[in-house]
C-alpha cells in the first residue's frame, strides 16, 4: 500500500514539475496546482497511512496522526489562494504584454 | 551603569537634532551638544576610579546564542579615544554651526554626526567582539551618509560610495576575522580574548585570522593599498573631514590594532606585515601630500602618511613603541583637526581650496595664519610642539627595533625620509597659502571668520603648544592609563623635550635641513614627476566596479538569461541534488514497518490518480482537456484523504476543488485555448528527464518515510484535545486552539491574496473571444433553466449545511474552513446561474470587508485572552444548559472559527465574484454583438443591464 501511495505521489510530482517547465502561463498554473496536490499527499503521509481511524476522540483507539492533517488542511486553502493569485497575474500579464509567455516579454509571439 | 549611559547618550543624541531642527540653528546646535557634553563629563568622572586601578565593566546579556552581549568597558585606551571622540566632536559641532550655509539642512547633518559619534564611542568602549563589529559597521554607514551629505554633487556621491565599498568590504573581512578570533579564544568577551594571547598565537588558524582582522583595520585606517578612498572622501563638508578623517574614523583601524594588541600581536608575522605596510603608507602618503595642489588633498594624504607612521609603531610593538603610537594618536588628532578646520575656514572665506588661487592671506587673515602655522609646525615636528615629541620617539624606536632582521637599518632611513617629506609639505602648506604672493585672485575677498568659528582651532592649537611645552604634566597621566591598557602592565616612562644630542635629534635636524631644501626646489621635482602619467584611483575603482557588474550580468545571462523556464529548471535541479544527497544516505529504502496489504479499490484509485496526472501533462496543449484531467486528480485526492481517515481534509479538498475549477475555467476563457508547439524535442526530453528523476526521488523519500516508525508529537494533541481544548475533533482543535496562531497567519495570507487579486483586476483590459479554440461560437443559451431553478432551491439548503458543518466542527469533521468554502460555493452557484447583475443586486455589499472582518474577529478573539491574563489565543470553554435545548458547549474557539469562516467566505468571493465582474464592466463596447453576449453567458457572467 505504501509503495503504491509513494508511486502515485511520485508520478503526480513528476507531471506537475514537467508542466511548470513549460513556456506558457496556463500550463504552468495547472502544473503548480498538480504539484500542490502531490505535495499535500506527501505531507499528509508523513503521519503514516491509517485506515478507519479518524482523529476524533472516543471512536476507538487507533487514531490517524492529526497534526499533518491540520497542516495540510490549511495548505489546501492557501494553495487555492496562491493558484488564484498566479492565474490572475497571468491574465494581467497577458493584458499588459499581449502574450501569455512566462517570461513576460513585450514582443508578440502569438 | 554610567558606562552604559556614556555609550548610550550620543546614540540618543541622534534624536535631538531631528526634534529641535525647527527651533532654529542656534538652539539646535546647543541642544545637540548637551548629550555628548554630558557623556564627556561622565567619562571624566570615571577617571579617579581608573586611576585607583578599578576594572570598569558593564554587561547585559543580549543575544546569548550569538555570543552577543551588550558589554562595555572603560580602560585607559577607551578613555583616550572617548576624550578624542567626544571632545573634538563638541568642537566640530561648534565649527559646523558656522560652516554650513544658511539654507543647508543642518538638522540632518547633526543627526548623522551624532550617529557617527555614537558608533565611534561604541567601538572604543565595546567589551564584546561582536558588539565592536556592530559599531564598526555603523561607522561605515554613518560616514557614508556624512561624506555624501552634499548628495547633489557627483564627487560626493562617488566618494561616499567608494568609502562605503572599501570600508564595508573590510568590515566583512573583519567579521570573519573576529569570529575566528572568538572561536580560537573560546569566548567573545574582550577580557577573555585579550588574556588568551598564547592560545591564539599557537592556533594553526592564526595567520588566516590575522590577515582578515588586518584587512579590516587597514581598509578603515586607509593603509596602502587601501588608502585611495580617503582622498576622495574629501568631497565631504570640512567639519566631516576634520572629524572623521583626522581624529576618529580613520583611527578606528589603529584603535583595533591597539585594542587587540595583547591577543594577536606577539608574532613575527604581525611585526613584519604591519610595519612594512605602515612604512610604505607613510612614504606614499607623504610624497603625494607634497604633490597635491588642493588644500584638503594635501591634508588627506598627510593623514594617510601619519596613519602609516602610527601603524609602523604598532608593528614594532615594543612597550615604548606602543607608548609612542598612543602619543602620536593624540597629537595627530589635535593638530590635524586644527589644520582641517583652518582649511575649511580658508575655503569658507575665500571660496577656493586650490593653492594656485591662494596666497598672501596673512594680511587678510592674520589670526588664522598664525594658528595654521603653529598647527603645521606641530605636524612637521618642530621642537616645542607636540608633534616633535612623538616624532622623536618614533625615530628612537625605529633605531632600536630588530623587526626587519638584517635590513632593520632601513627603518630609520625610511623614517628620516618620511620626516623630510613631512617638513616639506607642511612648509609648503603654510608658505603657499599665507606668505607667497597670490598668482590668481580667489573668488571671494578674504577676511577673518567669526570668532566662534575660529575658537575650536584656537583650543586645539593651544593644546598642541601646551603639550609640546609641558609634556610630562599634560599627557603623562592619560598615556600611563592608555599604555597600561594595551601592554597589560604599568610602563615606566618620562616624557621630555630634551634628551641631549643623540641620533634621533640628528635625524630630526637632517629632516629639517633636507625638507626645507626640498620645498625650495620642489618646483623642479614636480616638473620631473609630471612626466609620468598619474593614476586616478577613482577611475580605476569605478572601472573595476563596472566590470564586476558586467561580469555578473554575463554570468546571470549564461545561467538563466531572464528565462523563467531556465530559472525554474535550476531550482528543480538544485532540489534534485539536495533530495538525492538525502536519499543516498539511506541504507535501506524499505523501513522496518513495511507495507500494509493492498486491495482492489486502492489500486483503482491509484491508477486513476496516475492516469489523471499523466493525462494532465500529456494534454497540456489542449488546455480545457488538461483542466478536466486535473479535476480528476483533485477529486481522487479528496477520495484518498477520505480513505486514509482524514474526513476534514476530504471535505476541504472537495470544496476547494470546485472553487479552483470554476476559477481556472473562468481564467481560461480570457487566455488562449491552446498552447502553441514551441519546445524542441530535445528540450521536452530534458524536462521530462528532470521532472521524472525528481519524481522518482520524491517517491523514494516518501516511501522511505512511510515504511518507518516515526516518533510523533501527536499523542499530546489527541490526549489534550478534550480536556485542554474542549473538542473531540482533534484536527479542528489543533487548527483553532493548539496551533491557532498558525491559522491566524494563514487566514491573513488568504485575505491578503484576495485583496491583491482585487487590486490586480482593477482596470484590467481583457481580450474577449467570441468563440472557442475550434472556431465554434459560444452557446446562445444565456442561463440554463435547469440550473437557474435548482440553484434557488439549493441556496438555503447549502447555507443550512454550512451552518451545520460549522457548528459541529469542534467535535465532528467540519469547521470554519469547510463551512466557509461551502457557503462560498453556494453563492458562486447563484452567480453562475443568474449572472453577476442579478446576484449583485441581491448581494449588495463588497466582499473585501468580510474577509478583513474575519481576520479581525479571529485576532480580537486571540487578544481577548489577554484580558484574563492568559497568553495570546488561549481558548476557554464551558458548558451551559437552557430549557428545551439541553446542555451545550460554548467555546471561544468557536468565535475564532467564525473569524476563519468569514475570512474564507470573503476571500473566496472576492476572488471569484470580482473576476466574474470583469467580464461585464470592461466589455469593449464597439464589439458588442449577439455572439459577445453569448460568450459572457457561457462564462457564467452577464452583461450590465443597459
Amino acid at each position: 500500500m505504501e509503495l503504491l501511495y509513494a508511486m502515485t505521489t511520485g508520478v503526480l510530482t513528476a507531471c506537475g514539475l514537467y508542466l511548470t517547465l513549460r513556456g506558457r502561463t496556463f500550463p504552468v498554473v495547472v502544473g503548480l496546482t498538480l504539484l500542490s496536490y502531490a505535495v499535500n499527499l506527501f505531507l499528509f503521509s508523513m503521519g503514516g497511512l491509517t485506515t478507519d481511524g479518524p482523529a476524533i476522540v472516543s471512536e476507538g483507539t487507533n487514531y490517524a496522526d492529526p497534526l499533518p492533517q491540520a497542516l495540510v488542511l490549511t495548505a489546501i486553502v492557501i494553495g487555492f489562494a496562491m493558484t488564484a493569485f498566479v492565474v490572475i497575474l497571468a491574465m494581467r500579464a497577458r493584458s499588459e504584454v499581449g502574450n501569455d509567455h512566462v517570461d513576460g516579454k513585450k514582443e508578440d509571439r502569438e | 551603569m554610567t558606562l552604559l549611559w556614556i555609550a548610550l547618550l550620543p546614540l540618543l543624541g541622534v534624536l535631538v537634532p531631528a526634534l529641535t531642527a525647527q527651533r532654529g540653528r542656534s538652539f539646535c546646535s546647543l541642544a545637540t551638544a548637551v548629550l555628548p557634553a554630558t557623556a564627556l563629563v561622565m567619562t571624566l568622572l570615571n577617571v579617579p576610579a581608573l586611576l585607583d586601578g578599578e576594572q570598569l565593566r558593564f554587561s547585559v546579556t543580549w543575544m546569548p546564542e550569538l555570543a552577543l552581549d551588550l558589554a562595555f568597558r572603560l580602560d585607559g585606551l577607551s578613555l583616550l579615544f572617548n576624550l578624542l571622540i567626544l571632545g573634538i566632536g563638541l568642537l566640530i559641532i561648534l565649527y559646523a554651526h558656522y560652516y554650513l550655509a544658511k539654507d543647508e539642512p543642518f538638522g540632518r547633518f547633526y543627526a548623522f554626526l551624532m550617529l557617527f559619534m555614537a558608533s565611534m564611542v561604541g567601538i572604543s568602549m565595546s567589551d564584546n567582539l561582536i558588539l565592536l563589529w556592530l559599531f564598526w559597521e555603523l561607522t561605515s554607514l554613518s560616514s557614508f551618509l556624512l561624506i555624501g551629505y552634499w548628495s547633489y554633487r557627483s564627487d560626493a556621491r562617488k566618494g561616499a560610495r567608494m568609502a562605503l565599498t572599501v570600508t564595508g568590504a573590510g568590515g566583512l573581512a573583519l567579521l570573519a576575522g573576529l569570529l575566528l578570533l572568538g572561536d580560537m579564544a573560546g569566548s567573545f568577551n574582550m577580557g577573555d580574548v585579550l588574556a588568551s594571547g598564547d592560545v591564539i598565537l599557537a592556533d594553526p588558524r592564526y595567520p588566516l585570522m590575522l590577515g582578515l582582522v588586518l584587512l579590516g583595520a587597514f581598509t578603515k585606517s586607509a593603509q596602502f593599498p587601501f588608502h585611495f578612498w580617503l582622498p576622495h572622501a574629501m568631497a565631504a563638508p570640512t567639519p566631516v573631514s576634520a572629524y572623521l578623517h583626522s581624529a576618529t574614523m580613520v583611527k578606528a583601524g589603529i584603535f583595533l590594532m591597539a585594542r587587540l594588541h595583547p591577543a594577536i600581536a606577539g608574532s613575527e608575522l604581525w611585526s613584519v606585515v604591519v610595519s612594512l605596510v605602515g612604512i610604505v603608507t607613510m612614504l606614499y602618503g607623504a610624497w603625494f601630500a607634497l604633490m597635491k595642489t588642493d588644500l584638503k588633498g594635501i591634508l588627506a594624504f598627510s593623514t594617510v602618511s601619519h596613519l602609516g607612521l602610527i601603524t609602523v609603531l604598532l608593528g614594532i610593538g615594543s612597550p615604548m613603541a606602543i607608548l609612542a603610537a598612543l602619543f602620536h594618536i593624540l597629537n595627530h588628532a589635535t593638530f590635524k583637526a586644527a589644520l582641517f578646520m583652518s582649511a575649511g575656514i580658508i575655503d569658507h572665506e575665500t571660496g577656493t581650496r586650490e593653492l594656485k588661487q591662494l596666497g598672501g592671506l596673512k594680511k587678510a587673515m592674520p589670526v588664522t595664519a598664525l594658528l595654521t602655522t603653529l598647527a603645521a609646525a606641530a605636524m612637521a615636528g618642530v621642537p616645542l610642539f607636540n608633534g616633535f615629541l612623538s616624532k622623536e620617539m618614533f625615530f628612537t624606536e625605529s633605531l632600536a627595533t630588530p623587526v626587519l632582521g638584517g635590513v632593520s637599518w632601513l627603518l630609520p632611513a625610511l623614517a628620516t625620509l618620511g620626516g623630510i617629506l613631512s617638513v616639506a609639505y607642511s612648509l609648503r602648506l603654510v608658505h603657499a597659502v599665507f606668505f607667497k604672493p597670490a598668482r590668481e585672485e580667489p573668488p571671494k575677498t578674504p577676511h577673518e571668520p567669526p570668532h566662534l568659528m575660529r575658537l575650536p582651532v584656537e583650543i586645539l592649537v593651544v593644546l598642541c603648544v601646551v603639550v609640546g611645552l609641558f609634556p610630562a604634566f599634560m599627557a603623562t597621566g592619560l598615556l600611563e592609563l592608555a599604555s597600561e591598557a594595551v601592554i597589560g602592565s604599568p610602563l615606566d616612562f618620562h616624557l621630555a623635550i630634551w634628551h641631549g644630542v643623540n641620533l634621533p635629534l640628528i635625524m630630526s635636524l637632517l629632516a629639517f635641513v633636507v625638507g626645507i631644501a626640498l620645498y625650495w626646489r620642489h618646483g623642479n621635482v614636480r616638473r620631473f614627476t609630471q612626466q609620468f602619467a598619474g593614476i586616478d584611483a577613482r577611475r580605476v575603482f569605478e572601472r573595476i566596479l563596472i566590470s564586476i557588474g558586467y561580469r555578473s550580468e554575463q554570468l546571470i545571462a549564461a545561467l538563466e538569461g531572464n528565462s523563467l523556464q531556465r530559472y525554474v529548471g535550476w531550482l528543480w535541479l538544485a532540489a534534485l541534488v539536495m533530495g538525492g544527497i538525502g536519499l543516498v544516505q539511506i541504507t535501506d529504502l524499505t523501513g522496518a514497518a513495511g507495507n500494509q496489504p493492498l486491495d482492489g479499490i486502492l489500486i483503482l484509485g491509484a491508477v486513476m490518480l496516475m492516469f489523471g496526472g499523466v493525462a494532465t501533462a500529456a494534454t497540456h496543449r489542449y488546455r480545457l482537456i488538461s483542466l478536466l484531467m486535473l479535476s480528476v486528480v483533485g477529486l481522487f485526492v479528496a477520495l484518498t484523504f477520505a480513505r486514509f481517515s482524514a474526513p476534514d481534509l476530504a471535505l476541504t479538498q472537495l470544496s476547494v476543488e470546485v472553487v479552483t475549477m470554476i476559477l481556472l475555467m473562468l481564467a481560461l476563457f480570457f487566455l488562449p485555448q491552446k498552447t502553441p508547439r514551441e519546445s524542441s524535442p530535445l528540450r521536452n526530453v530534458r524536462d521530462m528527464l528532470l521532472a521524472g528523476t525528481l519524481g522518482l526521488v520524491i517517491a523514494s523519500l516518501n516511501y522511505a518515510v512511510m515504511t518507518r516508525d516515526t516518533l510523533s508529537i501527536s499523542s499530546f494533541f489527541v490526549e489534550n484535545s478534550k480536556p485542554g481544548g474542549g473538542g473531540y475533533n482533534v484536527v479542528n482543535v489543533i487548527l483553532v486552539d493548539f496551533r491557532g496562531f498558525d491559522t491566524l497567519g494563514e487566514i491573513t495570507v488568504l485575505a491578503i491574496a484576495g485583496l491583491a487579486i482585487f487590486k490586480l483586476l482593477n482596470r484590467l483590459r481583457l481580450f474577449m473571444p467570441h468563440s472557442d479554440g475550434e472556431g465554434r461560437v459560444w452557446s446562445p443559451d444565456r442561463y440554463p433553466a435547469v440550473l437557474t431553478s435548482i440553484s434557488m432551491t439549493l441556496l438555503p439548503l447549502a447555507l443550512l449545511v454550512s451552518a451545520f458543518i460549522f457548528l459541529r466542527g469542534h467535535n465532528q469533521p467540519g469547521g470554519g474552513f469547510i463551512a466557509g468554502l461551502i457557503t462560498a460555493v453556494a453563492l458562486i452557484l447563484l452567480y453562475m446561474a443568474r449572472g453577476v447583475a442579478w446576484a449583485q443586486e441581491r448581494l449588495d455589499f463588497p466582499f473585501q470587508p468580510v474577509a478583513v472582518i474575519g481576520v479581525a474577529v479571529a485576532t480580537l478573539t486571540g487578544l481577548g485572552s489577554w484580558l484574563f491574563g492568559h497568553p495570546f489565543l488561549t481558548s476557554a470553554f464551558g458548558y451551559f444548559s437552557l430549557p428545551l435545548i439541553g446542555t451545550f458547549e460554548l467555546a471561544t474557539a468557536l468565535l475564532f472559527d467564525l473569524g476563519v469562516y468569514l475570512a474564507v467566505v470573503g476571500a473566496t468571493l472576492m476572488i471569484l465574484a470580482n473576476l466574474g465582474k470583469v467580464t461585464t464592466a470592461h466589455r469593449p463596447v464597439t464589439e458588442t454583438s449577439g455572439k459577445d453576449t453569448d460568450a459572457a453567458a457561457a462564462t457564467s457572467s452577464a452583461k450590465e443591464p443597459r
